[in-house]
């Protein structure tokens, strides 16, 4: 018994995270999946129902508009968090005094939460008292900003506040990325004639291309996922012109009571994170194997 | 023809020396530039904050206060003084203490152990466990909201801290294990095979051994989950309400319940109390914040 004991401790010690995990993600996830196929309203019922809740949720007018404002939001929040911290890599990669000051700066807003970002962002985005009136009190007069309450241009103001909190993330991710690579090679190009602006762009940039890959899997995870900035920034208004899926799915579960729908909804969320995280694992995997 | 060889030569660097000093002009001016932008909103709350709503609508985001008034801290912190419907976040602040003290010494607790099987007692398929553990890293929480609460309310700590503690616990258990892992899967193994051969145990090992130099990483997994926790907002949100709300719940209530005129002095001195404990942590650890940040994106 103590021999058995003593063999399988490694086993037994890391018990626990496997069964946690397997519980309350695997299983849970397969809970979700089985009740999207249920005809849940307030509790989850058992029978199976097919696919109904998928037909009923891509025939809801909310569901089209919180995935087209996904759609736009990734596109946006994605090309301005990469090209800002790509910028902002070289630049800092330029042996600048007060480096870390500045990296400092750009990389603080990480280590807020969305729901103050959102709150800050609020105040100077409103319409009568924050930025617009300060572009009205130093002279232009008819200078309107009104996105955070225009219907059509509500969604942009949440691509602002999440660029001005993630730009840095990246930033730091290109910045480990370029100082990873060797001086000789940065040499050697130059002794070649190359002038800097070529040694990034022929050379360095594409040497990054694991980074590239990177940032786009944290970003497109961060904005599938993104909840908080949402609810503190409009709630998903002016009227439901800002609402995504996750606002969407604790709404139509919490909000709306049904459960059914509301779980068709997560499980479209998790596959569209899974279809961009396996193959990331996968080749993460592989490269730690070839090595 | 040398000496006129050596002047051109000079000309070109002189000329390629002004270039490069313009050159680092516009470096700075953008860099500056960019770090106005990222001080922006910080400056904006904080002079906010310390404005009374007199001078908020006579003034501009960007105005100077007249004075330092903390009044709209105060109210923040503490509230008004009438019972009903007065909001503040102290009760809240001190929830989210409660919170995350267990949460990330549990999780970080699990993770190292689990790291440390995962890398110093191999064995068949341990890839595939590390594999099926690094995917908690990215589900989509609302794929498990609904479950959760059910959980919770059949466990009976539905709306409480403990109920927090516990779902905050499992789902750092993946990025905990995460960094452990790839911290001492560069430990050499020699040094625990060579301890095997002395006698010592699998306890002996990792306090032994493994222990005494995590401390980097310790601090980094502390960081990560910290900031994780405190700046959570989902699962407090969907599972507490109340009394049981930890800050940014109770931030995000106050920004929206104000009834009758908008305080936004209050507002801004709420989200500063809000954020500043994961902030400062940021400004004394600002290296392993970013650690953490790159290490649980890049690995290797």
């Amino acid at each position: 018994m103590l021999k058995w004991l003593e063999k399988n401790l490694p086993k037994i010690v890391m018990a626990p995270a496997v069964g946690l995990i397997g519980w309350f993600v695997y299983g849970f996830v397969l809970w979700t999946l089985y009740i999207s196929f249920t005809n849940s309203k307030i509790l989850p019922k058992y029978e199976l129902w097919g696919v109904g809740q998928y037909v009923k949720l891509w025939g809801s007018r909310k569901w089209l508009i919180a995935v087209d404002n996904l759609l736009i939001f990734t596109a946006l929040f994605l090309i301005f968090c990469v090209v800002i911290g790509i910028i902002l890599a070289i630049f800092l990669d330029q042996k600048i005094r007060a480096e870390g000051v500045l990296r400092t700066i750009y990389l603080y807003p990480m280590a807020l939460s969305f729901i103050v970002t959102g709150t800050a962002w609020k105040w100077i985005l409103n319409p009568t008292l924050g930025i617009q009136k300060m572009f009205i009190d130093w002279g232009f007069e008819n200078f309107t900003f009104d996105w955070l309450v225009n219907r059509e241009m509500a969604i942009y103001t949440i691509v602002i506040a999440g660029v001005w909190q993630s730009a840095g993330f990246v930033m730091a991710l290109f910045l480990a990325g370029l100082r990873s690579v060797e001086d000789e090679i940065v040499k050697a190009a130059k002794i070649d004639g190359a002038n800097l602006f070529t040694v990034y762009w022929k050379i360095l940039l594409p040497m990054m291309r694991p980074v590239f890959f990177t940032s786009f899997v944290i970003l497109v995870h961060i904005s599938i996922k993104s909840y908080d900035l949402i609810v503190a920034l409009t709630q998903g208004g002016p009227g439901i012109s800002t609402t995504m899926p996750a606002l969407y799915m604790t709404q139509t579960a919490f909000h709306k009571s049904q459960v059914g729908l509301s779980a068709a909804s997560a499980i479209m969320m998790f596959m569209a994170v899974a279809a961009v995280i396996i193959p990331y694992l996968y080749s993460e995997l592989r490269r730690e194997n070839a090595r | 023809m040398q000496d006129k060889l050596q002047a051109s030569y000079k000309q070109l660097e002189m000329k390629s020396k002004y270039t490069n000093m313009f050159l680092r002009w516009f470096l700075y001016f953008a860099l500056i530039l960019f770090a106005l932008y990222f001080i922006f909103p910080l400056y904006v709350m904080v002079v906010t904050s310390l404005k009374t709503m007199e001078e908020i609508r006579q003034g501009t985001l960007l105005t100077w206060p007249s004075g330092f008034n903390f009044n709209s801290w105060a109210v923040a912190w503490g509230g008004r003084g009438y019972g009903a419907g007065d909001t503040f976040l102290r009760p809240y602040f001190w929830n989210s203490f409660k919170m995350v003290v267990p949460a990330v010494f549990f999780s970080t607790f699990i993770g190292a152990m689990t790291g440390y099987v995962l890398t110093k007692w191999r064995f068949k398929g341990d890839q595939w466990v590390f594999l099926f553990l690094l995917f908690g890293c990215f589900i989509p929480f609302q794929a498990i909201l609904l479950p959760m609460a059910r959980t919770l309310g059949v466990l009976g700590i539905s709306n409480s801290i403990i109920g927090l503690v516990l779902v905050h616990t499992v789902y750092g258990i993946p990025f905990t294990t995460l960094f452990f892992r790839n911290y001492y899967i560069s430990v050499p193994t020699e040094l625990v095979k060579a301890a095997r051969i002395d006698g010592a145990g699998f306890f002996k090992i990792f306090f032994k051994i493994l222990l005494p130099i995590s401390a980097p990483i310790i601090v980094v997994t502390v960081i990560w989950q910290f900031t994780q926790i405190w700046n959570d907002f989902l699962f407090g949100s969907t599972f507490s309400f109340g009394k049981a709300a930890p800050i940014q719940v109770a931030l995000n209530n106050m920004v929206l319940s104000s009834t009758s005129v908008k305080e936004y002095n209050v507002d801004m001195a709420s989200a500063i109390i809000a954020g500043i404990p994961t902030l400062i942590v940021y400004v004394l650890a600002g290296k392993y914040f970013i650690r953490g940040l790159t290490s649980g994106a890049v690995k290797g």
